[in-house]
């Protein structure tokens, strides 16, 4: 019963981190003469941000690649429809001739911010509330329909085996790309062009009635959605379909043998997965603030694979640390890498454009080459019993013992 | 008495190569059954079919007076067909059952070469054996919906490996456990799933005369407490001796005797083909 003793600690954990994140975005408004990085506009922000759409889109990843031992690349394809969904179904219906300008408007034409927003009234507490449901609700819709197309390739696709599924899942989503920028699909995915003036991470500031920020909640949005994302998939990973789960990257043979619906819980794998990379996928384009077929490249997959490696395949905790890591590093920290630096008289050799990227992939041969269990294994980070065995190292055993 | 399973010209072919040809056999409830014959025989074949792990290429399988399985050669098998009684079965309609179906029937099984799940606790690995027989879908298993089943699938399984003497280990990784224990814990995983008939194939391969002598203890003493029937493949001719209420031998594919253990011992075509050359095939 580890798990259930764990749970409250975790869930404490959780709002902890998320109250401190609220507290981080408005503390340069409560307390002036803050140096630049706690200002909303510095790049510990866009990390943040950026790092919370990550890492459920990693954490996803790794309960397909990881936990299940399915090794899909599609993952940047169901993010493009999750991203596609919630931008078509929350552009405001006022936008949407502008949007779809070349198209003379969209085929749907309301958007589920409005609809709610003819109950509750587009002003004050009523535009708040209509605008949490519609997103709350194209959101989920985003991860339903990523679901829905990851059960319908994964009828075909999920006879295959390792490699074969990996080539035919990153075909799909190389597909999908090109299908949403076809010219035909206008009406419904713009084309090419971008689908833009949906609601986004920033619109959930509370604002007053002259549009000025009181109170910051645009880097605890995306926090709060992936953690809760993030949690059902712990929860998930620790039931028994998760035993299943990891039974079928065991050894298929054998789970097959205990009764395993080999293909069953294959999909169950691969739709909850492509679910919730839906989910990151919307919040994707809440993060870019504009949902474009061509950003989801293969490339993206390849990040997040990436992410899952550094982490440690098959531990969620690894994934989340590897993502802040990641953006960190390739967003904020090595960015100096990339612009021209002079000590004194002297300009420092190689720095240059584009040089981050090799120092980048320096750093992930390194990883692979020596550290190919990544930062966390498959071990999961455990605070709470760091913390006691620090505290007590010898009373925490001999409670243990007689047990 | 009634048969537990039952195996009715039975035919494997694998292109040009019949694995398994005409077999059929009997397994009544509640005894020890051994399948045994030299390398290359068909035994894990046999298993296989049982298994649903193939489809065979002929035949018919029954467990519990339930058909189970039944094919008869189609398309390009027909054309190249080697075996007997092709037609027998050609009017029923093909079942087909996948290996989890047939494990939910009741039928569990162990591996040549062990097969445990090599990340997972002893205890998960019993565990998660039980997973099939939860009524909790995905939801309710996410959200502990139905955590008073939970609790009894983590009693029932504390229980089982109690009783098999790994409670010891519970919290070990199961590869870390020396090899008799091993299969003692794939023995205890295939119980988990609640079976009426325990497959085991090869049990006693890598053990040593005194692992080899408690396992034939073990077996029989399961074999009581769990109401079970045993139905397995050997190598070690003292186990099977000892343990076994009735034999089958096979050769090439094909049944060469079937008798009483002592029966089996005695007879001539089994001493050519198997029993005279066992001292050479030990490796």
């Amino acid at each position: 019963m580890k798990k259930d003793r764990n749970f409250l600690p975790s869930l404490i954990g959780i709002i902890l981190l998320l109250l401190f994140v609220v507290l981080l975005e408005n503390i340069s408004a409560l307390i002036p003469g803050l140096p630049q990085i706690f200002q909303p506009t510095s790049p510990l922000f866009t990390v943040l941000k950026k790092a919370a759409v990550y890492s459920l889109v990693a954490v996803s990843m790794n309960l397909l690649n990881g936990f299940t031992g399915l090794f899909s690349l599609g993952q940047a394809g169901f993010m493009l429809l999750g991203a596609y969904t919630y931008a078509i179904l929350t552009v405001p219906s006022a936008q949407k001739e502008q949007v779809y300008y070349l198209f003379g408007g969209c085929a749907f034409d309301s958007s589920i911010v409005d609809i709610f927003g003819n109950v509750f009234g587009t002003s004050g507490v009523g535009g708040a509330v209509s605008m949490v449901l519609g997103c709350l609700i194209a959101i989920v819709a985003a991860g339903c329909v990523a679901g829905f197309f990851a059960y319908l390739i994964g009828i075909p696709v999920l006879r295959l085996k390792s490699d074969y599924l990996a080539i035919a899942t990153l075909g799909f989503a190389e597909i999908l790309r090109a299908i949403f920028q076809w010219q035909k699909l206008g009406p419904v995915t713009n084309g090419a062009n971008m689908i833009k003036g949906f609601p986004t991470f920033s619109d959930f500031n509370i604002t007053d009635g002259a549009g000025n920020v009181l109170v910051r909640l645009s880097t605890f949005v995306p926090f709060l959605i992936s953690s809760i994302c993030i949690m059902l998939i712990v929860l998930l990973i620790h039931s028994s379909y998760g035993r299943a789960f990891k039974s079928i990257r065991d050894d298929e043979i054998a789970a097959e043998a205990m009764g395993i619906s080999l293909f069953k819980h294959k999909m169950m794998s691969f739709v909850i997965s492509s679910f919730f990379a839906g989910v990151g996928g919307a919040l994707f384009a809440m993060y870019v603030a504009n949902a474009q077929a061509k950003a989801f490249t293969s490339v993206m997959t390849y990040e997040i694979l990436l992410i899952v490696v550094i982490g440690g395949i098959g531990s969620v905790s690894g994934s989340v640390l590897a993502t802040f890591l990641y953006v960190a590093c390739s967003e904020w920290w090595l960015r100096f890498l990339d612009s021209e630096l002079y000590i004194g008289g002297f300009k420092v050799p190689l720095l240059r454009n584009g040089f981050r990227m090799v120092v980048f992939s320096v750093v992930i041969m390194v990883i692979v080459l020596f550290f190919s269990q990544g930062i966390m294994g498959n071990r999961e980070l455990d605070i709470l019993s760091l913390i006691k065995r620090k505290a007590a190292a010898k009373p925490a055993e001999k409670k243990e013992e007689r047990k | 008495m009634a048969n537990a399973l039952h195996l009715e010209n039975i035919t494997m072919q694998f292109g040009g190569v019949v694995s398994v040809n005409n077999l059929t056999l009997d397994v009544p409830e509640g005894k020890i059954i051994a399948l045994i014959g030299p390398n290359g025989a068909g035994k894990t074949t046999a298993f296989n079919c049982i298994t649903g792990v193939y489809q065979p290429t002929n035949g018919l399988i029954e467990f519990m007076g339930k058909p189970m399985v039944r094919n008869h050669p189609t398309g390009k098998d027909a054309k190249n067909y080697k075996g007997e009684n092709a037609d027998r079965y050609v009017k029923d309609p093909v079942l087909a059952p996948t290996p989890d179906r047939i494990t939910g029937l009741g039928i569990a099984r162990t591996f040549q070469n062990i097969r445990l799940w090599k990340s997972m606790t002893v205890f998960e690995n019993v565990l998660t054996a039980k997973h099939q027989r939860a009524s909790q879908n995905v939801f309710s298993a996410t959200f502990r919906g139905n955590l008073a089943e939970e609790n009894r699938m983590r009693e029932e399984t504390m229980d089982l490996l109690t009783e098999q003497g790994l409670d010891a280990y519970k919290d070990e990784l199961a590869v870390s456990l020396p090899y008799g224990l091993q299969r003692r814990l794939e023995i205890a995983r295939a119980l988990a799933t609640k079976p009426s008939l325990l497959l085991l194939d090869e049990p006693a391969a890598g053990m040593n005369p005194q692992e080899t002598a408690e396992l034939a203890d073990f077996v029989k003493e399961i074999r009581e407490k769990y109401d079970l029937t045993v139905f397995l493949i050997e190598h070690h001719m003292d186990l099977v001796m000892n343990i076994s209420d009735y034999i089958y031998v096979i050769d090439f594919g094909s049944e060469i005797a079937q008798g009483r253990p002592e029966e089996v011992q005695s007879n001539k075509r089994v001493i050519e083909a198997y029993l005279g050359v066992t001292e050479e095939e030990e490796e």
